[in-house]
């Protein structure tokens, strides 16, 4: 028997929807909700709360099938703009992942690299629509004789494309900074020397496993906001790692669980799926991802009411300690801190920089929230739980 | 009273002399160093806003012609293009004017041109390319 004072179903909650009575609140919005009527009342009165994340998420590529030529072929190598796909599949499948850079690309060689073009810029054209050149070469049998194709293709000539990230949604990330005596480069931004600034990547309250920090709701088969269309979570992602140190609520100290996440890449928008460079670190996609969470009792309703000043991030030196695998936390600063423009570490006030846009992170939460008010976004139930 | 952007390139020999100090001196301009470079092979690059009467202004730009250094208009600017910009805030790390900032609480960078010394950093950083160098628009020759 459950002990919760309020109990409700997925399939309840779906009933709402398909009536257009649900009541959704975005994570946001969630906070004052329970601050001011308690979570007992707000699980009562909202059904659905809605998250919402945009950022360069690096562990995101593409299954495609490019289909059969004839004579037919066997690809083993395949490019996409000149950028190499993963062939080591079946004879026309291929994966493209986001932080391949181009051929002839000088990488780091003239440092910092600028990393102009990679596979998170091609799954981005090809969703914004446009023509992409592809290339494959094979080594020729008897049943796939041809050796070579080349054409422009667009997505729509693409029999199958699935966006496949096996790690996005990180449930808390470093907040980076450079204790060294010289400018670096990273994955987590361009980092002064001495801490000359502090660079973070969760959009905090709103990010989605902070809001379902034990994963009650969150798993194999979830339904979600993915590139500006609808994907699942198809699994844990790779590094998803729960038995970290946590707060009272619940919150993890240090990054802790990840999301695999799939969908059709045809009904995506890129808008929300943008090919980015990190200079002096390579080629990523920014990924837009919104997880609804059904409020099925008050502790659902309590976890989702998480606000900035309660998650923390650990404080990770990326001049020495992180290069040499020593990374170890110089301190914890809230998400609070992180938003305000700078954080007090150490005696010293040291600016503050995002590298995830809160203000995307809000617009797929409303996005999210609109569809299920529509009607058309239905909630799933996970078939399976993620560890936790 | 004549104001103009400016770019100016020095010669490797010429990096030590007091250039700017004379410009002010000798001319009567006012200045504003908007950026300066010491490049690796020693020469040196400076973006300075220059002031005065449009006579010592010419006077003073053939001064510096007049000492090697080639002389341009700042011909280009840094746009912001708004399609491309995802409002992540990765190159206020790196801007040293406080042209590219963030508007709490709404979390929207801004970018205020009037700020902006065209260093170009934030050119290389910007994620998805959203800052781009390009032709100033107010492109007028200067006097001469």
């Amino acid at each position: 028997m459950s002990s919760h004072k309020v109990v409700k179903t997925y399939e309840e909650i779906n009933e709402k929807i398909r009536a257009g009575s649900v009541v959704v609140v975005t994570a946001e919005e969630m906070i004052g909700i329970v601050k001011e009527h308690g979570a007992c009342e707000a699980a009562r009165h909202v059904d659905v709360v809605t998250t919402g994340t945009f950022a360069p998420m690096c562990s995101s590529g593409a299954f495609i099938n490019f289909g059969h030529t004839s004579p037919t072929l066997k690809a083993s190598k395949v490019w996409f703009n000149n950028v190499p796909a993963y062939a080591g599949l079946a004879a026309v499948d291929c994966y493209i992942g986001a932080t391949e850079p181009c051929e002839e690309d000088p990488l780091n060689r003239v440092f910092p690299g600028e990393f102009n073009y990679g596979g998170g810029h091609v799954i981005s054209e090809l969703v914004a629509g446009k023509s992409v050149h592809l290339k494959a070469t094979a080594y020729g049998t008897q049943c796939y004789p041809n050796r070579a194709m080349d054409k422009m293709v667009t997505l729509n000539d693409l029999p199958m494309a699935v966006l496949c990230n096996p790690r996005n949604g990180y449930q808390n990330y470093n907040c980076a900074v450079n204790l060294g005596n010289k400018i670096i480069y990273t994955y987590m931004g361009v980092l002064k020397s001495k801490a000359g600034n502090a660079n973070y990547s969760t959009s905090g309250a709103l990010s989605p496993l902070f809001n379902d920090p034990y994963y009650r709701t969150i798993g194999l088969g979830t339904k979600i906001f993915l590139g500006g269309g609808e994907g699942y979570v198809s699994w844990y992602g790779t590094q998803h790692n729960p038995g970290v140190p946590r707060t009272e609520g619940g919150i993890p100290l240090k990054p802790a669980g990840t999301l695999w996440v799939m969908g059709d890449l045809k009904q995506m928008d890129a808008r929300w799926l943008v090919g980015v460079s990190i200079l002096g670190y390579g080629c990523s996609l920014s990924v837009g991802l919104g997880v609804p969470i059904p409020i099925l009792n008050e502790d659902m309703a309590r976890y989702t009411a998480v606000s900035d000043d309660e998650i923390f991030a650990p404080i990770i030196d990326y001049g020495i300690d992180y290069p040499t695998g020593k990374a170890k936390p110089l301190g914890q600063v809230s998400y609070a801190e992180l938003k305000s423009g700078s954080i007090n570490w150490n005696g010293q006030v040291i600016p503050t920089v995002p590298l995830s846009s809160m203000v995307r992170a809000r617009e797929i939460a409303q996005t999210l929230k609109s569809w299920i008010q529509s009607g058309r976004f239905l909630l799933t139930q996970p078939q399976m739980s993620l560890p936790s | 009273m004549y104001e103009k952007m400016l770019i100016l390139k020095f010669p490797r020999t010429n990096v030590q002399e007091p250039i700017v100090c004379n410009l002010a001196k000798n001319f009567d301009l006012t200045f504003t160093i908007l950026n300066a470079a010491i490049s690796p092979r020693k020469e040196g690059q400076m973006v300075l806003q220059l002031s005065g009467s449009p006579h010592n202004f010419d006077e003073g730009v053939r001064y510096l012609r007049g000492r090697g250094i080639i002389v341009s208009n700042a011909g280009e600017e840094i746009r912001r293009n708004d399609e491309k910009c995802v409002h992540c805030g990765s190159c206020t790390a790196v801007c040293p004017t406080g042209a590219l900032s963030i508007e709490r609480p709404e979390m929207l960078v801004v970018f205020d041109q009037e700020k902006c010394s065209i260093c170009k950093l934030c050119v290389s950083v910007c994620p998805p390319h959203a800052m781009e160098l390009r032709p100033a628009e107010n492109g007028e020759t200067q006097p001469e």
